[in-house]
């Protein structure tokens, strides 16, 4: 992920899952929000602009989305790759719903969507954690990670500790609603990545079950196309 | 987020709909002029003209990136940026909205392209019902003697070649337009389109257009010089 605070570190632990499965010999395909060669670009500049609406932000969110599931995930899952992606359409979903917009709306557009084998949601305790963390990295707070287009705050740290304090709340109940797997990410990073290594590695090791997932519907996919191999996601605050 | 019919606002929306060639920009451009010319505010907007997704649009047609879905959301998305930008602020401040082509157009092209009739209309329920929707309905064949004759090459896109009917432009879109059509036909009364008969005389077409607008309006406020 080139824009975003990081807080969390998906980027760290999906780099490091990577050549963690390459060294095992599976071959991995790993992607991430906003990495569409179709809308990737579109949307960084339009976030630039700072004049995005809501609902053309989710359906341009949407559009990298959908190109990215066509046209890298379900390729590369029909030959096998296992998948790893940085963030998936829960980020997007939790976005939206913070900023009023009708989740089953959402959950409509995102229907063809695959139904993950896992997801692993790096969990923080507080937005003020948060907040520490992006400040370490040394990036400062970004315009829309601090939610400064809902005015939440006099100053994007009030605003950022609002708006991920609302988004915190929408992944726990999520975490709920559609199994994550939560991973405590207050940790350091050895010992989360010991951790997930140990949960991808079972849910490899299992017997292929495609489709069966909670709640939306499983992708679009005609018979006889059903992946053969494993995604997994990892999510996490903004 | 208010959906598709309850939106309630002082000023009123005017849609032209139609496959290409049904004359229905020169309507609404006619349109501009007379109610300009009556001293009402009027605000033009048309399909495809988002600032913010024109390069992606534009890239993407001119790569073939686009599958059937994200041809669909992408379009979506510039949908999306008129409607908060150009339809909405302007209906709200009481002014009339004159959009060429609406969401009819996505829901026709979209369901031609085999995208699902369901999900197509659920993606744009954020879109304010038009007070008119007016569908400029020409047989098939006017339609296409009208668009290929007054253009040097039909586009991939418009020619509906990614979808692998025909590798011959003109064919792929005559089978293109003949589904467009259809759809169209069963959205009339699925959103109570108005229909207006493509093949009369230009004249005739807006006087009966302008004579449905006027039910719609307040006595003008004022008259432009």
């Amino acid at each position: 992920m080139i824009e975003g605070t990081d807080g969390v570190g998906r980027s760290t632990h999906i780099s490091l899952l990577r050549t963690w499965l390459e060294s095992r010999g599976h071959a991995v395909l790993d992607t991430g929000m906003t990495r569409s060669v179709l809308a990737g670009r579109g949307i960084k500049e339009a976030k630039t602009g700072h004049t995005l609406g809501r609902l053309t932000m989710q359906l341009f969110y949407a559009t990298d989305f959908i190109d990215r599931l066509e046209n890298e995930m379900l390729p590369a899952l029909r030959s096998g790759f296992i998948v790893l992606t940085d963030r998936y359409i829960y980020s997007a979903m939790a976005r939206a719903e913070v900023r009023g917009i009708d989740s089953a709306w959402i959950r409509s557009i995102y229907g063809m969507s695959l139904v993950p084998d896992a997801v692993f949601y790096l969990r923080i305790h507080s937005a003020v954690e948060l907040g520490a963390r992006v400040l370490s990295s040394g990036r400062g707070f970004d315009y829309w990670e601090s939610g400064m287009d809902l005015h939440l705050g006099e100053d994007f740290y009030d605003s950022f500790i609002e708006y991920q304090t609302r988004m915190l709340k929408v992944f726990d109940r999520m975490s709920l609603e559609y199994g994550f797997h939560v991973m405590n990410a207050s940790r350091t990073v050895r010992s989360v990545a010991a951790d997930l290594r140990r949960s991808v590695a079972r849910v490899i090791d299992e017997p292929t079950a495609t489709g069966e997932g909670p709640v939306h519907q499983p992708a679009k996919l005609k018979a006889g196309t059903e992946p053969q191999q494993k995604t997994a996601v990892v999510s996490g605050g903004d | 987020m208010i959906s598709y019919g309850n939106h309630r606002f002082p000023g009123k929306l005017f849609v032209v709909e139609g496959t290409d060639g049904s004359g229905k920009s020169t309507q609404l451009s006619l349109l501009y002029q007379w109610l300009k010319a009556e001293g009402y505010p009027v605000f033009f907007s048309e399909w495809n003209s988002s600032p913010l997704v024109k390069d992606t649009t534009k890239r993407a047609k001119k790569r073939h990136l686009f599958t059937p879905a994200t041809f669909s959301l992408l379009h979506a998305t510039d949908f999306a940026d008129r409607t908060e930008r150009d339809i909405i602020p302007p209906l709200k401040a009481g002014a009339i909205v004159l959009a060429d082509r609406y969401i009819y157009t996505a829901f026709a092209r979209d369901v031609a392209r085999g995208c699902d009739r369901a999900w197509v209309r659920k993606v744009y329920t954020f879109a304010v019902k038009p007070t008119v929707g007016f569908f400029f309905r020409a047989p098939l064949d006017v339609a296409i003697d009208r668009i290929v004759s007054g253009r040097p090459l039909l586009k991939y896109y418009e020619a509906g070649l990614d979808m692998g009917w025909s590798d011959d432009r003109e064919k792929s879109f005559t089978v293109f337009q003949g589904r467009i059509l259809e759809e169209y036909d069963r959205m009339v009364d699925e959103f109570g389109l108005t229909v207006i008969d493509a093949t009369r005389s230009i004249e005739a077409q807006q006087r009966e257009m302008r004579n449905i607008i006027v039910g719609h309006l307040k006595k003008r406020r004022f008259k432009a010089h």
